[in-house]
């Protein structure tokens, strides 16, 4: 999930990649960079969100260059949709673009399978997701500081990993905004509790 | 076709063994069942004193950890363990079942008690039948126990495939956990060192299987007796 607060955005994922119900990597990381400051969530097969990955990191990298300037998060999020839309029938992929660039500031940007691309104030995707779409649309309110917004995702990633069989392991986090990116990791035995019913 | 007849509530249509649950239905196209409430791994280790299962707590909808306190061990007379994976709906159809025989047996009152492999005996025929009538038990059952002092650990699956052996595991645990154990028995296994493989396969189990979770319930039977443990949870690394 990707969320923006007041003076950027962050991002959450959990860290299990699934072949079946056997966990290929439960520490994976879903979170791409695609520039300095601008990121991916991945979800669906794990193979096309890093093709795409990829290639938009390639493609924006030469954009970026050829500015002199940070690319903005809607041209890399219109990347992204190009591929995604034009590939439809043959990509299961979810992406979350979410970053900063000096003009418009902290964006999330959905681009869900089939290649819709929508701009949000906070996103939510993948298999888990499902569940914690009343938590998150309950607890999410504008204008959220940055240590709000950090408790907000970590505890809805935690309330999906806790309920969905294809999420698991720990919680990463990426925050973004004009001074820099910054990465953290909660371990899968110091997540937030809730319920155990 | 005829169209199946509605179980109501009437107890005729309940007290008899055959009419425990659904049967398959005349047309072939709905012969196809499903495990819709299901269980993952049972794991079970003999050991000096008994032997000892272990399983996890949870009851999954697909993909979803729905029931997360469930016991999918239970107790068989004085000196016999039953856990179960697959579907928990059937498991405690089956719970049910044993358990009635176990009130006749006590209203007997002649000193017969049926033992481990009796238990296993009975389970792998009411399996079979079923699944000769299309209509399984969807489990893999591990039946634990001491029979005439000497631990027992059985198989039995929704086949009506049985076998025996000193470790057993089912679902991921069969390809995850059985080599670890099988490299952990020997004949003296003391009781702790028991306990520790089964945990440290549980673990693995965690880290590896989708479709579990971090609350397990251990069960043993010894010479005193068969003991089900509380819940507990397993310590974790994630520093990669």
């Amino acid at each position: 999930m990707a969320v923006e607060y007041n003076g950027g955005v962050v991002m959450a994922a959990d860290s299990r990649t699934t072949t079946g119900a056997y966990i290929a990597n439960r520490v994976a990381d879903k979170l791409t960079p695609i520039h300095e400051k601008i990121y991916v969530c991945r979800s669906g097969s794990a193979a096309d969100t890093q093709f795409i990955a990829e290639n938009v990191k390639y493609w924006l990298d030469m954009h970026g260059v050829t500015l002199g300037e940070l690319p903005l998060v809607k041209t890399a999020s219109s990347l992204i949709q190009r591929l995604c839309y034009y590939n439809k029938n043959n990509f299961m992929a979810g992406m979350i673009c979410a970053g900063w660039d000096p003009v418009d500031g902290g964006q999330v940007f959905s681009v869900p399978i089939g290649g819709v691309r929508v701009r949000q104030p906070f996103a939510v995707g993948g298999s888990g997701s499902t569940y914690i779409y009343g938590y998150c649309d309950a607890n999410y309110h504008e204008n959220m500081t940055l240590d709000e917004c950090l408790e907000f995702v970590q505890n809805a990633v935690a309330l999906a990993m806790a309920r969905d069989g294809s999420s698991g392991g720990v919680i990463r986090t990426t925050v973004i905004n004009e001074h820099g990116v910054e990465r953290n990791m909660i371990p899968g035995n110091a997540l937030p509790r809730f319920s155990e019913y | 076709m005829q169209a199946e007849q509605l179980k109501t509530l009437n107890p005729n249509q309940y007290d008899n063994p055959d009419n425990i649950g659904l049967h398959a239905p005349s047309d072939p196209r709905t012969k196809t069942l499903r495990p819709i409430v299901t269980g993952t791994s049972v794991l079970g280790i003999k050991y000096k004193d008994g032997v000892m299962i272990c399983a996890d707590t949870l009851g999954s909808y697909g993909s979803l950890a729905r029931f997360r306190q469930v016991s999918r061990l239970h107790q068989l007379g004085e000196h016999a363990l039953l856990g179960a994976s697959g579907d928990l709906s059937d498991f405690q159809m089956l719970v049910e079942n044993l358990e009635t025989m176990a009130t006749k047996e006590y209203c007997w009152d002649d000193g017969s008690k049926l033992n481990a492999r009796e238990y296993w005996s009975y389970l792998t025929r009411v399996l079979y039948q079923r699944r000769s009538k299309v209509d399984p038990y969807w489990n893999q059952l591990i039946i634990a126990g001491l029979v005439d002092g000497k631990p027992f650990l059985g198989h039995a699956d929704l086949h009506g495939t049985t076998y025996e052996d000193s470790t057993l595991a089912t679902g991921y645990g069969a390809y995850i956990a059985r080599p670890l154990l099988r490299d952990a028995y020997h004949e003296n296994l003391e009781e702790a060192d028991a306990r520790k493989i089964l945990e440290d396969s549980m673990r693995v189990l965690f880290y590896r299987d989708a479709r579990t979770i971090n609350r397990v319930e251990f069960g043993k039977v010894t010479a005193d007796g068969v003991e089900i443990s509380d819940a507990v949870e397993l310590d974790t690394e994630w520093d990669f």
